[in-house]
This record gives structure tokens, C-alpha cells and sequence, in this order.
């Protein structure tokens, strides 16, 4: 045997490998990023912890717009919170993208230039403070329900990020209800600002759930490999039976005539989802899309120099040394 | 092949072999990525929490702080650049975990004791 041909690498054994990975996933078993896996897979888990992560990031700006606004000290704090939570989850879900090889600078870039999505919830503008309790317990609601069963998602690194934004939504959620509860006890204007809310939010919030299941070309892949553990309408079908009784709770109403409850399924039947309007507001024509874009590109461009400022400072403190 | 941490989950091949989405080199691409570690409350090890960016390792203890110590969630902080992490690579996977693989005698589970032996 020549040393050539002991140097030579041997050609990995694609369906071995392959193997060795349906292997892993069929035994509830997580993919960790060391570990050989299909391009595609590779792919569908970079563009949608991507997407979450510019969601969590772009989710920011809406709620951030009442900081300043906000009614009392008390509230105040806790918005704060709330957005900085935000900031956090998107940096735990840049950090997993990572981890498949992309580029955090890069995703940025790419949702900057819209090659790259985010959640169509974020596009709504949020017009009186009753938003903000609206969306911590609409928004942040059925972020939970989709987030939950992440938290068990076959990929680790994506997995375990969820865990850690998990733990964090529930204050999301309960602050937002314990300050609709506030506004319900107050004067009618309070109560009809909140009602008001919840009829611009409740369809919106229904859509977070992405397209019907007949409609989802990817879920089935990302069902298969265990990226996904629940179907878009399973999910949604869950968050209205969640929210019904919450709603009821707090003396609002859905702006659904068709919403019922089913005593034979269990379930709330619901209207149809305005599809057309998600679409236009997916592809860039909803009330705030630009204006979302236009924030994140000035904060991008605007402080790079602290970026810069601060690499050039460690630069120098390195040199000194 | 290369291998380095990759955020923090064990360590990621990074030769020529594993593709990747292709990047732009920019300056602001220069922060080096940290993994980072905390200790949970006293009498507990640093246990490794996630990863980030940062230009130098004060700025990754402060940006740890605000990232994984919101809530308490720790009492002292370790940093340390990803690119310093030795790991073993997944082509050792076999000859570097197979010699505990047959060595089950080294389980207290091995030795049968008979039943009225108390307190073993």
C-alpha cells in the first residue's frame, strides 16, 4: 500500500451517514451541530432560527414605541424588561444559527435587504398602550404555543435556546394580562381602548401560525425530521381554545361572529382567516413593514462605529499588553 | 479537519469538507465569539449557559451578565474565547469513548450481592 493512498481522505458514506442520522432522529434523539446532517436540513433550520431570531429582534420596535409613554414608573420598568427580554431571545436564536454555519452580520444583512422574513405580526402598528397588554397576552400567547413544542425540537442547540425564551414569555404573557385587567377595572374609555385592541389583534395573532396545513409545502419535511412537532392548524386550533376562556375571564370579545364552541369536538370553531391580507403583509405591503425595515437598517448603520470604536479599543489594550 | 466551538454545544467542523453559507468579510465581523459559563448558585459548577460576541473578555463577562443573569440566574460568570476551547472531533468519536464502551465491570451495577447483605 503506497502512502499516497493512505493520505488520501476516504470518501464519507453519504447513505451510512444518512443512516446513522433518520437513526438519530427516529429515536427522539437530538442532532447535535458536530454531527453529519442533510443539507436540508441544514438549510430549513438556518432560514426559520433565522427567522425567529429577526422576529424576536424587529419585535422590539413596536412595544419599544411606548417606553416612553408608558403610564407609570411601574410599567415602565417592566416594559423595559420585556423588550430587553426580546433582545436576549434574539441573541440565543443568532447564536444557534451559528452553530449551522451562518453568519450573524450576514442574517442581519439579509433581513435588512428583505432576503430574509420575519413574523407578520410585527408589521401592525401598535396605536394606544392597550396594544402593548394586548400583545404580551395575544402575541406573546401564541408565540408560547408555538414555542413550547420547539423546546423538544430534534435539533439541540435550537432546542435549548427555546427552553431559555420559554421560561422568559410567561412574564411576557402575564404582564400584558395582568395590565388589560388593570384597564378593564378602570373608566369605559380604558375598557373600550382595550376591546378596541383586541379586534385589530385577534386575526393577526391567528395568522402567526403560518398558512393552513393544505397550504404548508415545508411542514411535512420539517414534521418528518422533528424540527416541527405539531401542524400550523393544530397549533392554532390549540391557541383559540386557550383563549377563549381568557377572554371571557377579562370581559372581552373576539371580532368573530362564526366563533362557537363545538361540545361535540371539543373545540372552538373559528371563522376564516383573511389569507389575502397575510400574504400582502408577508411579502412587504403591510402597515409597517417599512417602516420596521428603515429602524433596524439605522440601527445597523448608525452605530457601527461603536462597534468599530470598541474593536479598536481592544485592538490597542491587546497591543499594550 | 478543523474543528472549533460552536456556540457553545461541543465543537463544529469547519474545513473545507462542511459547507457553509458563504460570508462577507467586513470589520464589524471581527468580534470573536465567546462561550460562556455560570455558576448557578454556590456549591454547584459553572455549567455552560450559550455563546456570544464580544470585542474583548471584559466586554463578553459584561454582555454575559446582561444576556444570561437577568433573573438571578447566577453568581459568578466564566468567559473564554470559543477558538481557545480544545474538543475532541467526531472522528475520534469512536477510539476516544469505545474503551469505557466494554468496561462494565466499572459500574456498581456489575456485582451481584446477595439481598440480606444490608447497606451495599
Amino acid at each position: 500500500m503506497s502512502s499516497s493512498t493512505l493520505d488520501r481522505p476516504t470518501p464519507p458514506d453519504e447513505a451510512a451517514l444518512q443512516a446513522l442520522f433518520d437513526a438519530t432522529i427516529a429515536a427522539g434523539h437530538r442532532i447535535e451541530p458536530r454531527d453529519w446532517m442533510p443539507e436540508g436540513y441544514r438549510k430549513t433550520l438556518v432560514r426559520q432560527i433565522a427567522q425567529h431570531a429577526h422576529s424576536e429582534i424587529i419585535g422590539m420596535q413596536p412595544e419599544g414605541d411606548w417606553l416612553l409613554a408608558a403610564p407609570s414608573l411601574r410599567r415602565k420598568a417592566i416594559l423595559l424588561a420585556k423588550v430587553q427580554d426580546e433582545a436576549g431571545h434574539g441573541m440565543y436564536l443568532y447564536s444557534a444559527a451559528e452553530t449551522l454555519g451562518a453568519d450573524r452580520a450576514d442574517l442581519t444583512d439579509k433581513l435588512i435587504e428583505g432576503k430574509q422574513k420575519y413574523s407578520s405580526i410585527f408589521n401592525y402598528p401598535t396605536l394606544t398602550y392597550a396594544d402593548v397588554g394586548v400583545i404580551g397576552w395575544l402575541v406573546d400567547g401564541a408565540a408560547i404555543c408555538n414555542q413550547v413544542p420547539l423546546c423538544r425540537s430534534s435539533y439541540g442547540p435550537y432546542a435549548r435556546a427555546m427552553i431559555r425564551v420559554c421560561k422568559e414569555e410567561s412574564f411576557h404573557q402575564r404582564q400584558g394580562y395582568e395590565l388589560l385587567l388593570t384597564m378593564m377595572s378602570g373608566t369605559p374609555e380604558q375598557r373600550a381602548m382595550v376591546q378596541d385592541a383586541v379586534d385589530r389583534w385577534w386575526w393577526p395573532s391567528l395568522m402567526m401560525f403560518g398558512p393552513p396545513d393544505d397550504d404548508s409545502p415545508n411542514s411535512a419535511q420539517s414534521m418528518a425530521w422533528g424540527i416541527k412537532r405539531h401542524s400550523n392548524d393544530e397549533l392554532r386550533q390549540r391557541y383559540v381554545d386557550m383563549s377563549v376562556p381568557q377572554a371571557e375571564a377579562l370581559g372581552v370579545t373576539f371580532p368573530d361572529p362564526e366563533l362557537s364552541y363545538d361540545a361535540e369536538t371539543g373545540h372552538y370553531r373559528f371563522g376564516a382567516i383573511d389569507w389575502e391580507e397575510f400574504k400582502q403583509v408577508i411579502s412587504g405591503h403591510g402597515p409597517a413593514n417599512a417602516e420596521r425595515i428603515a429602524r433596524r437598517r439605522a440601527a445597523r448603520d448608525d452605530n457601527a462605529w461603536v462597534l468599530e470604536a470598541a474593536t479598536a479599543y481592544a485592538a490597542k489594550q491587546e497591543a499594550a499588553a | 479537519m478543523s474543528m472549533t466551538s460552536e456556540g457553545g454545544h461541543g465543537a463544529v467542523p469547519t474545513g473545507p469538507e462542511v459547507p457553509v453559507e458563504p460570508k462577507a468579510a467586513t470589520a464589524r465581523r471581527d468580534w470573536p465569539l465567546y462561550e460562556c459559563f455560570v455558576r448557578g448558585k454556590r456549591g454547584l459548577n459553572h455549567v455552560h449557559v450559550g455563546s456570544l460576541h464580544a470585542p474583548d473578555d471584559e466586554m463578553a463577562v459584561h454582555a454575559a451578565r446582561d444576556l444570561f443573569t437577568r433573573r438571578n440566574e447566577g453568581v459568578s460568570i466564566w468567559v473564554v474565547k470559543a477558538a481557545d476551547i480544545t474538543a475532541s472531533s467526531p472522528d475520534e468519536k469512536d477510539p476516544m469513548f469505545a474503551p469505557s464502551g466494554d468496561k462494565v465491570y466499572r459500574h456498581p451495577t456489575f456485582y451481584e450481592i446477595p439481598e440480606n447483605v444490608p447497606h451495599m
